[in-house]
């Protein structure tokens, strides 16, 4: 029943933290090259074009969830399980999210990159 | 990918990995909080490694959403994620913690997966803006080629 427990709050984690990246990598597509606007606008109008995406604000509610669900799991279950779980898991949760929701290419070699540094990850923890 | 945009990897690497753990060594002089005492944690903040942590962390999110303005967030994550591999470097030459066979292992995979997703290019698909007066596609375009 603990078990249940914990791998429920890391799967909490991983959605929280996927869908805040997914939704934070949205807004900035939309908002553009940054470096870009900042030259030819200025800082505050780089700031203002952030703010006003409804899909940054959400994904910035989205990373808060994340932490807070993680203090919550790390209070009832081990830093290390959920540490190293949650972030590996994240890496391969976030690949299949960009794909489907952010339609990026997803080759063979980024499925590798996000492979092998999810098992590196999971490795540094054992 | 130029020099600079290389430099902002960097940043979200190098930010993210320094300040969790600042934020890590200044909350265990914290000490551990709980609902009873949750108000412990508006004082956190005082104290100088948690500060300096949340300073190290905000760099990281304006790193961070300036790499995803520009690169996929398919390229983004895998590219900074050597920041493990630091850490890890870090205690073993730092704090002289010992490194097993499984962690090189692991950093080995990291830096592999690193070296791959870099290998390729930055940005995949063209997005549309909602304001096209706000950037130029092309560019855009010719420097994700590289």
């Amino acid at each position: 029943m603990k078990q249940l427990y914990t791998w429920g709050a890391i799967m909490a984690v991983v959605l929280a933290s996927t869908t805040g990246d997914v939704l934070l990598a949205r807004a900035m597509k939309q908002v553009g090259d940054v470096g870009e606007l900042r030259r030819r606008a200025g800082v505050l109008a780089v700031a203002a074009s952030m703010l006003r995406r409804p899909s940054f604000l959400l994904g910035v509610l989205a990373m808060a969830g994340a932490f807070y669900s993680l203090l919550f799991a790390l209070s009832w279950a081990d830093v290390s399980l959920v540490g190293p779980a949650s972030a590996s898991l994240t890496f391969v949760a976030n690949a299949v999210a960009a794909k489907i929701f952010l339609h990026e290419r997803v080759d063979k070699r980024r499925w590798t990159a996000a492979l092998f540094v999810a098992a590196g990850v999971a490795l540094l923890a054992v | 990918m130029t020099f600079r945009k290389y430099l902002v990897l960097a940043g979200v690497t190098l930010f993210a990995a320094v300040g969790d753990s600042l934020l890590s060594h200044g909350m265990k002089q914290v000490g551990s909080v709980s609902l009873e005492n949750w108000h412990s944690l508006l004082f956190a903040i005082l104290n100088p490694s948690v500060a300096l942590g949340i300073v190290l962390l905000l760099g990281f999110f304006v790193c961070y959403t300036t790499a995803l303005s520009w690169a996929d967030l398919t390229y983004v994550l895998p590219a900074t994620s050597l920041g493990y591999v630091f850490l890890a470097l870090f205690a073993k030459f730092f704090l002289h913690e010992h490194i097993s066979a499984t962690r090189w292992i692991g950093i080995l995979l990291i830096s592999a997966g690193v070296g791959f997703v870099t290998q390729g290019p930055a940005l995949t698909h063209p997005h549309d803006t909602e304001d096209a007066n706000e950037r130029i596609p092309e560019s855009v375009g010719a420097r994700s080629e590289r």
